[in-house]
């Protein structure tokens, strides 16, 4: 009787929360937290449950986020879209790492009419044809030519090589809009090895690479694959250059990589020591308190996300899904973490992009791209 | 290609391959006793690296106490698995203990997920083992020296444990005919759960030196080590364990030779183990060094 | 129960599901729409394993393979041409593709024609192995084809995918498909072929011995499951508009081959049932992902917990049912018959003991 008594307590406390509550608005969240991309999912996630956190309003009423496993798998994504929309009625999504898991959700979404914002979903193909798709970070072309660019022009290297994980669509991008770029400007790529998620040993691959006489090794993968490639690279005795992109800023490519990274650079979005934004330092002390380490860019993209997001539906003024589309779309120098962000008709974000390289074991900032 | 490449790829092939041989051997075993393929090998191997990173970050041992500690509590590991998802399906059909095995698989891998989070960590390498050694120009990384000789203690222990004691007399009885062994008075599930255990010992032994090598640990990394070396333990004949240290060597020296002889076609290299292994399957029905038994009628 | 009576019942059943389907697909929102084409889709698969693993005994591993084939031909065939030159970023489709287009019946029967011939070129030689060797040798084939899809970018963009694919695949396809699919099969299983099928799944010296050729009965129960796994990937690009080559690693035939085990070895009602229940199970766990108010205490989500859950779901069920849901026997039409008539019995005797 007791208990009975106790549980109606409970329940009426329950239900006077609710009626007092204001309605909250409900945004999803699909990441991969399980699978093989679960290590870019979950620190995506901590990017945006810090956000969460510090700017947990909007319009005055409290936003809800609602986070959906995604499994690094196509069918789960699409699944994981059709729950946010039907079953949490969300009113915008955000998600995800991983290109291909992008296009199977962003699909759903297009067809429901719900906005769709990626947070490190590099591929072209993400937003190509889609008017509710949206994403954070740049896309491969820009960065491609960028490091491209650096290569040869900034550090004066004209034979490239190559490692690229074919299994992986973000690799296989990159790779190619920096072959493009690097052969348009007079370079000469003088082998493209190839490896497939998951495999950890690449000393046949290297050991082609250093007889071809490549002077610099660009790395278009993972960070723990690439911190893995550096050691051995380093091992078989080559000191050449080695350069990667954005998937490589995270604090374990040095705590794996060790001395091996040394002088490694990379194209990225923001960097702590040269701020674009009020932001960027608010990010990363907050980010350091909480976690107790040194933030990455998938962190950071998954804050700027939540951030743009908020942002889209107070300047929308409501919950509809159409009008947060609407907001999102006119996305103007939105001061984010990862720099000024505006969205283009495509609904990519068009953002300078920065190049750091490690030194003693810390990624120190070295030079601002603008974007184009 | 030159000699000192050609070299230098060779060292590297065996370096691969005994590593493979290394984890081929607890899968042959397991397989050769039970008759069931362990698709939760590669999961103990995970767990076996992680096992000595926490020790080692958490009671800041020493790294050769954290890999004994570690590879005592993955044997505990493989025989608690044995006990709660194989022992009652030994009446079962054999399937049904694959299924179970599978299970265990999914959920070794995404407990870790929950448990260690899925960001790879640095997996911490006495200086001793990863210094690079420069033998006539080719670079050998010392702890490639350590791996045979690894495997070769364990193989004599193994060797020693499965033809000199009792319970690998009775490990050999099982594996010839269960029935027959029971009748002989043998404890089928003690017997058994010492497999897992050597099994798993295998297993983390394997996973330490993996992680040694490649210095980099995540819930899924037994995943691809684990298919590989399974196909190295098919190769070899399965329940050989001569054969499984081939098959591993064959295997790892394949991998690497493609890609040097090959380059052009270096994204087809995880094709190549399977490929092999059906040509070798069709010229061979029980790999190298399998015992040939045709299906009882 | 006569044969006319049972062509009726069967009758009826087919009108009750055109109406079930008819009505699902005008009231049901589309997360619920989605999840049950999937499980159409799964139990596809499951039941053409079920053909070739529990009634002809063939231990196969390649079954996501088979799927991806599928998924690849239809997929390629139902793109509109604008969509090929948009998605091909990288390395342009080659010539015959660009221009090859077919209704989705076409392509669908086309995916699974390409995924029974692969199945009757490997079928040929591997089938020649037994047990494990043979299960190792088919997920050997499954990854050959995964690493193509990877490395061929010309045909497969690689890893980049296929997307936009026409979404046709609605439950009056999928549904339709695991109806046929099932008649198909239960036809072949109750001929004389079925029983050549499971006299080699009992015994291969002794099928061999009374006059069963293994060759050509192995690669026929091959094909036919391969056929039908290719339409089911066919389905299932459709259903998700995109597929890339991750899409078809060996994790998507272990779900498969839960199905199959879980709802019994030679049991095509349960590789129903359990396709269905599997399918539903994985989302309907979901909520313990998000957070939570037990006893009036918060407990955050647990991201990943789903599937620990789900393992040890899976764990029970194969440890406590250890034939499967159904074993070997079926739920149709005879054993529910069977059913109503001991029932029936049962009520009768109890009324007559009780006197009235």
């Amino acid at each position: 009787m007791r208990a009975r008594i106790g549980l109606a307590i409970v329940l009426v406390l329950l239900v006077s929360q609710f009626a007092l509550a204001v309605e909250p608005i409900r945004v999803g969240v699909y990441e991969p937290m399980t699978g093989n991309m679960a290590a870019g999912g979950q620190m995506t996630v901590e990017g945006i449950n810090l956000a969460h956190e510090l700017y947990p309003e909007v319009l005055g009423r409290p936003i809800q986020l609602f986070l959906v496993d995604n499994r690094s798998d196509q069918v789960e994504s699409a699944n994981a879209v059709a729950r946010l929309i039907e079953h949490d009625k969300v009113s915008a999504i955000i998600g995800t790492y991983g290109s291909s898991n992008a296009i199977a959700g962003s699909d759903v979404a297009e067809r429901h009419g719900i906005p769709v914002l990626a947070t490190s979903a590099t591929n072209p193909m993400v937003t190509q044809g889609k008017d509710y798709s949206f994403r954070t970070c740049f896309i491969d072309p820009f960065q491609g030519e960028v490091m491209a660019n650096y290569t040869y022009n900034h550090l004066g290297l004209t034979k490239a090589a190559l490692m690229v994980d074919v299994a992986a669509d973000y690799s296989v991008g990159l790779a190619n809009f920096f072959v493009a770029t690097f052969e348009e400007l007079g370079g000469e790529i003088v082998s493209q090895m190839r490896y497939q998620t998951g495999d950890q040993e690449f000393t046949a691959q290297l050991t082609e690479i250093i007889a071809r006489g490549a002077e610099v090794l660009f790395i278009p993968g993972y960070f723990g694959d690439a911190a893995l490639i550096a050691r051995q690279l380093r091992d078989l005795g080559s000191d050449i250059q080695i350069l990667g992109g954005d998937a490589l800023d995270a604090p374990e490519l040095m705590t794996i990589g060790g001395d091996a990274v040394e002088g490694l650079s990379i194209s990225s979005f923001f960097s702590v020591e040269a701020p674009q934004t009020e932001e960027t330092r608010i990010f990363a002390e907050a980010f350091q308190a909480k976690y107790g380490q040194l933030p990455n860019a998938m962190a950071a993209l998954g804050y700027d996300s939540y951030m743009i997001i908020r942002d889209a539906i107070e300047r929308a003024g409501s919950n509809d899904p159409q009008a947060i589309r609407d907001a999102l779309a006119a996305t103007k120098d939105f001061p984010a973490v990862t720099g000024n962000t505006t969205l283009n008709e495509h609904g990519d974000a068009v953002k300078d992009a920065v190049i750091l390289q490690v030194q003693n074991g810390e990624f120190r900032y070295l030079t601002t791209v603008p974007a184009k | 290609m030159n000699l000192q490449m050609f070299l230098q790829n060779l060292a590297n092939g065996v370096s691969l391959g005994t590593l493979y041989a290394l984890i081929a051997c607890g899968y042959t075993m397991v397989y050769g006793i039970l008759r069931l393929i362990n698709f939760a090998h590669g999961e103990i191997f995970m767990l076996g690296a992680y096992f000595i990173y926490y020790n080692i970050l958490l009671f800041a041992l020493p790294w050769w106490l954290a890999f004994l500690i570690a590879v005592g509590a993955t044997g505990l590991v493989g025989v608690a698995v044995d006990w709660i998802a194989y022992k009652p399906l030994r009446d079962a059909p054999r399937i049904s203990a694959l299924i179970s095995a599978i299970g265990v698989s999914f959920f070794v891998q995404n407990l870790g997920l929950v448990v260690f989070g899925g960001r790879p960590k640095p997996f911490p390498v006495p200086a001793f083992f990863s210094q690079m050694v420069n033998v006539g120009g080719v670079r050998i990384m010392s702890l490639t020296f350590f791996i045979p000789i690894l495997a070769i203690v364990l193989f004599l222990i193994l060797s020693f444990l499965i033809y000199r004691t009792k319970p690998g007399l009775a490990m050999r009885a099982i594996s010839k005919d269960i029935e027959t062994a029971r009748l002989m008075a043998v404890d089928i599930n003690k017997t058994i759960a010492f497999t897992f255990a050597i099994g798993s010992i295998l297993a983390a032994a394997g996973g330490a030196m993996w992680a040694m090598r490649y210095p980099q640990i995540n819930p899924m990394m037994g995943t691809m080590p684990g298919l590989k070396a399974f196909i190295a333990a098919v190769l070899g004949g399965i329940g050989s364990i001569p054969g499984a240290m081939l098959g591993g060597l064959l295997i790892g020296l394949l991998e690497i030779m493609f890609v040097a002889f090959l380059p052009a076609l270096s994204g087809y290299r995880d094709a190549l183990s399977f490929i092999v292994l059906i040509l070798i399957l069709l010229v061979r029905p029980s790999g190298f060094l399998g015992e040939k038994g045709e299906e009882k009628v | 129960m006569g044969r006319r009576k049972k062509r009726l019942i069967t009758l009826a059943g087919l009108a009750l599901l055109i109406l079930v389907i008819w009505w699902a697909q005008a009231n049901l929102n589309s997360y619920t729409l989605r999840i049950l084409n999937l499980a159409a889709i799964n139990i596809i698969c499951a039941m053409s394993l079920n053909l070739l693993f529990g009634f002809t005994g063939q231990f196969s591993l390649g079954h996501a393979g088979f799927m991806a084939v599928g998924a690849y031909v239809t997929g390629l065939l139902i793109l509109p041409e604008a969509a090929k030159a948009n998605i091909f970023i990288l390395d342009p489709l080659t010539w015959p593709f660009t221009v090859l287009s077919a209704p989705f019946l076409v392509a669908l029967l086309a995916g699974g024609a390409v995924a029974a011939l692969i199945a009757v070129v490997i079928g040929f030689p591997v089938l020649r192995l037994r047990g494990d060797y043979l299960g190792i040798a088919t997920l050997g084939f499954a990854e050959i084809v995964r690493v193509l899809a990877n490395n061929l970018t010309t045909v497969t963009n690689g890893a980049l995918g296929l997307k936009d694919i026409p979404p046709i695949s609605n439950l009056w396809w999928t549904v339709g498909g695991a109806v046929i699919a099932y008649a198909v099969i239960k036809r072949i299983i109750t001929s004389s072929y079925g029983r050549a099928f499971m006299a080699i799944r009992e015994n291969e010296v002794a099928a061999e011995a009374m006059g069963v050729s293994l060759v050509y009965y192995k690669t026929l129960s091959f094909a036919v499951s391969a056929f039908f796994a290719g339409v089911g990937g066919g389905l299932m690009a459709s259903l998700l508009t995109t597929i890339n080559p991750r899409t078809f690693v060996f994790m998507l035939t272990f779900n498969i081959l839960i199905m199959v085990v879980v709802g019994g070895l030679g049991s095509l009602t349960g590789s129903i049932v359990a396709g269905l229940i599997l399918t539903v199970i994985m989302e309907a766990l979901r909520p313990l992902e998000s957070p939570m108010v037990i006893f009036g205490r918060y407990i955050p989500g647990i991201p990943g917990m789903r599937m620990v859950i789900f393992a040890i779901i899976l764990l029970i069920a194969i440890l406590f049912l250890k034939q499967g849901i159904f074993g070997q026997r079926e739920l149709d039409l005879d054993a529910m018959a069977g059913l109503y008539r001991k029932a029936r019995a049962r009520l009768a005797s109890g009324q007559k003991e009780s006197g009235v």
